[in-house]
């Protein structure tokens, strides 16, 4: 027990020291803030090139449709010809001209419309301009059928039919797409921890081969000690690069939404204005709503959330990293080591994808639950899963001990494989090994 | 006598390849025992296994009477063949970690490591990086890493490779020091003349079978052939050797102008030393005549030549 302790220190301390780990951990923090910024900018950049364009509007049922807006402005021409018109587009620079004919009806006028530009526009020039004549188009029929615009407002109603689980509790719409986000946050979390720190334990384990001094130390201590002691220092070593890194980002990121006054809504995506053709939602009611968000994701069960997060991940690295410590002792240098970390890697990427897949749409289908299951996908899967809750109206219990139980099983399974692949590996070499070989090891 | 080490028919595969084949060894108490054979024969397995890095298949081995237990590993030190450092880790810091490994406690092993970096005149590399060592270097930390804590039976595989001949007499001293000092050393090699120097005892593994063991004295006495070299102040050597060729078994004659001396082998016959020597005093003085105890190497060469074309 003690020389695993001093095994795990030497391990976590030759990590923490070494330069290139010190330089990423201070160093992706500003990284990663510089691009947020950077995308924050380049965002309103975009914006604030505003597009010009140029009417021909030979039509009267076309009048004040077209409204300048803030990314957009548009220029009536008059008594030219089409081909003047297009002419003078292409030589004032402006990013298009659109043509609109004159005719009897106003679907006849919608049917010969053309719009000209250089290059092929883009799909949010186009749908502004398609919307402003869908919404003609619509006007028309109604007026056809003698309706006001005010009555059709009236009719066009936006509904969200209220959701309950059979236990009375009241859900929001889109709240299980923020759960599973949540719930696929934390599965990305220890995809990307197992398959760094991972790599991590695996290059240490080579390195002890090359520098020769395995077998100095397994003179004194158990090779699986050794193992043990590298995936846990390692790993220690992980966890305090990532508290460092959540720590100076979010303070960074406070920093400079303090200091530049950036308004955070710009990270979140959300642009009122897109719907604003359509229906204006009553305000007031979104707020409501963002509350109503809110109030839901203070009421995510964080502790249990929290508690399974740490379970699995410390369940799921262990299996993994004792895999790439297997690896690391099979091979003699890292170019070998593609042949075997492939098939590593495949269960991860396919738990993140038929996560984010399967599970957002139906968290307790039979694909969500079989791979919840599955111990090699279930550390990822089943989090996403839990993120809607445990018990009634969330993941069955006796789902989770049943995963949990296989992967303890299969966490002994592999460790027993990989110590004997380890113990033996870490003393041959100069042999490339193929599957045939590590299967031989497992029987000395 | 009492053994510090007794191996009894240890066998161990690897596969179908057999490493060791029914090795029996005892290793006295406080001698240098050599562990000879070429390349493959089975040492490395067979230190490994003194070290509990592997199990045998079969056989048992004692340490000091007793079954090989993990507690014993503290009482072993282990200098292997293929050896090295971590490249990137401080010299002191590196063997205080090693010292601890072998359940030394840090204050102890940092006054043994500073009695030995000062023996070794090497104190001021204790905050250097490995990376920066020469080889010779490194090897020097290695030994005093191996030999630290004090134990009672020490391995060396190998253990000149690398040194410069300086350095490798320093070590070979240290060794014999160690020795005098009570401790039981294992020297694992396939260079026979620092056996000659060192060793009281040897085994000889090839193909994964021991084929001979016991003191080096005795083997020496068992493989010499009762041939004698002899020279003789002559100043007609072929008149003289063709007389004495007809009375005894020569070979390999020449002779010396220079000194006029000539130079022969002789195979005893069954006839007595005396015998001998009393003719070959009537005939010209006698400069020498010296039994020819054959070298390790030629035991070596001799017993493994003769058992591959057994084969």
């Amino acid at each position: 027990m003690n020389k695993l302790l001093l095994i795990i220190k030497r391990e976590y301390l030759a990590k923490v020291r070494n330069k290139s780990f010190v330089i990423m951990t201070f160093l992706s923090p500003i990284l990663m803030v510089a691009m947020v910024i950077l995308i924050a900018f380049l965002t309103q950049l975009n914006d604030s090139e505003k597009q010009v364009i140029t009417i021909l509007n030979e039509s009267d049922f076309f009048h004040n449709e077209f409204v300048i807006t803030e990314s957009t402005s548009y220029i009536d021409f008059k008594n030219m010809s089409l081909q003047q018109a297009i002419d003078s587009t292409v030589n004032l620079g402006y990013y298009g001209l659109l043509y609109i004919p004159d005719a009897a009806t106003l679907q006849e006028i919608t049917d010969k419309s053309f719009f000209y530009t250089k290059e092929a526009p883009s799909t949010s020039t186009l749908d502004k301009i398609e919307g402003i004549f869908k919404t003609r188009l619509q006007q028309n029929r109604l007026q056809e059928l003698g309706v006001s615009k005010q009555d059709f407002l009236e009719v066009d109603k936006n509904y969200d039919i209220n959701l309950s689980t059979f236990s009375g509790d009241i859900n929001i719409k889109g709240f299980n797409e923020i759960r599973a986000f949540i719930g696929g946050g934390f599965g990305y979390l220890i995809m990307m921890f197992i398959i760094i720190y991972g790599g991590f334990v695996m290059r240490s384990v080579i390195e002890e081969k090359t520098s020769r001094i395995i077998e100095v130390i397994i003179s004194s201590v158990k090779p699986f000690q050794l193992m043990m002691g590298k995936i846990i220092g390692t790993s220690l070593a992980g966890i305090t690069q990532f508290a460092i890194w959540i720590f100076s980002a979010s303070l960074l990121m406070l920093v400079v939404i303090f200091i530049f006054d950036i308004d955070p809504a710009t990270f979140t995506g959300a642009n009122p204005s897109m719907g604003a053709m359509s229906t204006v939602p009553d305000v007031s009611m979104m707020n409501e709503k963002v509350l109503a968000l809110g109030v839901e994701i203070f009421k995510i069960p964080w502790v249990m959330l929290i508690s399974f997060f740490l379970v699995y991940f410390l369940l799921g690295y262990l299996i993994y990293s004792s895999i790439y410590a297997a690896i690391g002792a099979a091979v003699d240098n890292e170019t070998d080591t593609q042949q075997f970390i492939l098939p590593v890697i495949t269960p991860l990427m396919l738990a993140i994808y038929v996560g984010f897949f399967s599970v957002f749409n139906n968290p307790h289908g039979p694909i969500a639950v079989a791979f919840s299951l599955f111990p090699l996908t279930s550390p990822i899967v089943m989090l996403m899963r839990l993120s809607s809750g445990l018990g009634e109206g969330g993941v069955p219990i006796w789902q989770v001990v049943v995963s949990i139980l296989l992967l303890i099983i299969t966490f002994m399974g592999i460790v027993w494989f990989a110590a004997k692949i380890y113990r033996i590996g870490i003393l041959m070499y100069g042999k490339k090994p193929s599957y045939k070989e590590l299967y031989k090891w497992l029987k000395y | 006598m009492n053994h510090v080490l007794v191996a009894k028919e240890v066998s161990k595969k690897y596969g179908t390849y057999t490493a060791l084949n029914n090795i029996s060894l005892e290793i006295p108490e406080n001698s240098i025992y050599g562990l000879l054979g070429p390349n493959g024969a089975g040492k490395t397995s067979l230190i490994r296994i003194i070290n509990q890095i592997t199990y045998p298949d079969s056989g048992t081995v004692l340490f000091n009477g007793e079954p090989l237990d993990p507690k014993h590993i503290a009482m072993i030190g282990y200098l292997p063949e293929e050896r090295g450092l971590y490249k990137s880790m401080k010299v002191g810091e590196q063997a205080l970690y090693l010292a601890q490994l072998k359940g030394m406690g840090k204050a102890e092993a940092k006054k043994k490591l500073k009695y030995w970096f000062d023996k070794f005149e090497i104190g001021d590399w204790w905050n250097k990086k490995v990376q920066e060592l020469s080889k010779g270097m490194a090897q020097k930390v290695q030994f005093i890493v191996t030999v630290l804590h004090e134990p009672k039976l020490l391995i060396f595989d190998e253990p000149f490779s690398g040194f410069d001949p300086i350095n490798a007499n320093v070590i070979k001293d240290e060794i014999l020091e160690l020795k005098k000092n009570g401790t039981s050393i294992i020297f694992s090699t396939h260079r026979m003349e620092s056996v000659e120097e060192l060793c009281e005892y040897i085994a000889l593994i090839h193909k994964s079978e021991k084929i001979l063991d016991g003191k080096l004295t005795d083997i020496k006495k068992a493989y010499k052939k009762n041939i004698f070299e002899v020279g003789m102040q002559v100043f007609n050597p072929s008149e003289i050797i063709q007389e004495l060729k007809e009375k005894l078994a020569i070979f390999e004659d020449y002779y010396e102008v220079n000194e006029n001396q000539l130079n022969f082998k002789l195979q005893l016959n069954g006839k007595s030393t005396q015998e001998i020597l009393t003719y070959l005093a009537t005939k010209a003085p006698i400069n020498h005549f010296v039994e020819k105890i054959p070298s390790a190497n030629d035991i070596f060469i001799q017993t493994i030549s003769s058992k591959n074309s057994n084969e």
